[in-house]
């Protein structure tokens, strides 16, 4: 694809330009808020909003909200794989099973989990394993549909192959569905991640005593514009490190497949 | 034939395979008819027949991966239910694990028989010379041509030491140079230690080139075997260059006669579908 391209500018140049998108969008921030076209008060300015941020990283206070908000996300994330992954081979070796649940399955799947987090909160508290529990109802989703997918994508002809080659039923699940599942929830981890951080952040702005999402929900009760921003900031350089991470386990696990693809098998 | 001596590598018995109608409306596909042969031990058979004529259904009742409707296969006296052992398959698409390396890949079917990882991958490596890949091992089927996938899978087949090799159009995607290197490489690995080979393709000069006996397949459905030839061509063969010779073109000129009524049923039968 890349020689049917117009040519683009080297990749310096173009992190320059992203830098300056940044640059940019900061300064009409500043530019409407300083004027006065956009009242400091509802929109914040930015010169604020960075030292609140810078502020917080060195007296500290941000790092414990930081902690617990990244344990949540790591909880949920764990959990909601492994299961996904245990209910996905599962329901892909058993058809019926997948037929009789398949109804259920679609009904939990649709039902916009924010409503969930006060029913968690009182079940399980205000601690940290309701927003677990958010989190997780939303990896499983995303790791069970893929795994089921990608047990019933194998290829016959790999599979027969495989077969004829004398492979026995574990045999197989560890040399060709195991690999072959792993590929399609790896290639979900950045929408699995990225869940697991909304169900964190999510449980705790609906109800918590710590953490990012609870940050943001005490600024806002009393109307500290520029605390809900600096609580924005931070999340999402919180996010795009954790992306990048994995983004670098990805590229390390996947390292079979053909890079030239845009995440989708095949 | 000698019978107890020396059973057939392969024996198929009145095989006929009738599939459920794709459209589930109760009508049933019958793909092969009635089909009957036998692949004596060390023989190299091929089956030509025009595209839809059951070649695969009947290469899998032969392997054990499909039960035919009626009738049976032997394997060396053995009848096959379920995986036949003594087979390797070579498919006509892509085989390999693409989670592993070509190492990997050709080692799989020893791991599989309950060897080391570390003993696999060392048989692995004289396999992937022998093919012609030595220092490609650690590739990915991915960064492979398909002439190289094709001789991984070749190597793959070929280390479990199956006593039958059942080829399934193994180089049909292939450019013709490769292919005609494959070939020879084939028939040389072939002459090294005779095993009994069912070759399946839709080209009839490579059908000769290669074989000692053809089988011609009438064009589908229901399948029937309508024709067998001897391919009494001198050994070893040069793939290339023995299309040149006489009684290949008299052999060709003969089998085509046959051949080419089916092919134009065969395609008939595509363009009314």
């Amino acid at each position: 694809m890349r020689s049917h391209a117009k040519r683009l500018p080297s990749r310096p140049v173009i992190l320059l330009l992203q830098l300056g998108v940044l640059i940019a969008f900061f300064l009409i921030w500043h530019v409407l808020t300083d004027t006065k076209i956009l009242s400091p008060f509802f929109f914040g300015t930015p010169g604020a909003v960075l030292a609140r941020t810078w502020a917080d990283f060195v007296s500290g206070v941000i790092w414990y909200h930081l902690g617990i908000t990244l344990l949540e996300t790591a909880l949920a994330f764990v959990i909601g794989t492994v299961a996904g992954i245990a209910f996905g081979f599962w329901f892909a070796r058993a058809p019926l099973v997948s037929l009789v649940f398949d109804p259920y399955i679609k009904a939990i799947n649709a039902l916009p989990r924010v409503v969930l987090a006060p029913i968690f909160a009182l079940w399980l508290g205000l601690g940290i394993w309701s927003k677990v529990a958010l989190g997780v109802t939303l990896v499983f989703f995303i790791v069970f549909f893929n795994v089921y997918q990608g047990v019933k994508e194998v290829s016959p002809v790999v599979l027969a192959n495989a077969r004829m080659l004398g492979a026995s039923s574990r045999d197989l699940f560890r040399h060709v569905y195991l690999p072959s599942a792993l590929s399609w929830v790896f290639s979900s981890l950045h929408t699995a991640v990225g869940f697991a951080m909304v169900g964190a952040v999510v449980g705790e702005y609906l109800g918590s005593a710590a953490g990012l999402g609870y940050r943001i929900h005490q600024a806002e009760g009393v109307f500290d514009t520029v605390g809900v921003f600096s609580g924005m900031l931070v999340l999402t350089i919180f996010v795009v490190l954790i992306d990048a991470a994995v983004t670098m386990i990805e590229k390390r696990l996947l390292h079979w497949r053909p890079q030239d693809t845009s995440g989708g098998q095949h | 034939m000698a019978e107890a001596a020396a059973a057939p590598a392969l024996q198929l018995d009145g095989v006929t395979c009738t599939f459920p109608s794709p459209d589930g409306r109760g009508r049933s596909y019958t793909a092969v008819q009635g089909a009957s042969f036998t692949v004596a031990d060390g023989e190299f058979v091929s089956i030509v027949g025009p595209t839809g004529s059951g070649k695969s259904t009947m290469l899998n009742v032969a392997a054990g991966l499909l039960k035919p409707s009626e009738g049976r296969a032997l394997s060396f006296g053995q009848p096959v239910t379920g995986i036949n052992p003594k087979a390797g398959y070579m498919f006509q698409a892509e085989a390999l694990m693409p989670w592993k390396s070509a190492l990997d890949n050709v080692a799989a079917g020893l791991e599989f028989r309950g060897v080391s990882k570390a003993e696999a991958r060392e048989r692995a490596l004289p396999w992937l010379s022998r093919v012609g890949l030595e220092g490609f091992g650690d590739r990915f089927p991915h960064q492979l041509s398909g002439g190289m996938r094709k001789r991984v899978a070749l190597a793959q087949t070929l280390i479990v030491d199956p006593k039958i090799i059942l080829m399934d159009e193994p180089f049909s995607a292939l450019d013709v140079q490769t292919r005609q290197m494959m070939e020879n490489e084939l028939l040389d690995l072939w002459a090294a230690d005779r095993k009994s080979v069912v070759f399946i393709t839709h080209d009839l000069e490579e059908a000769i080139a290669m074989s000692d006996r053809v089988l011609v397949l009438s064009a589908g459905p229901g399948a029937r075997l309508i024709g067998e030839y001897r391919i009494d061509l001198d050994r070893p063969r040069d793939v290339a260059e023995i299309r040149m010779t006489p009684q290949f073109l008299a052999l060709h000129k003969e089998i085509w006669g046959q051949l080419r009524d089916e092919v134009l049923k065969g395609y008939a039968q595509t363009k009314l579908r």
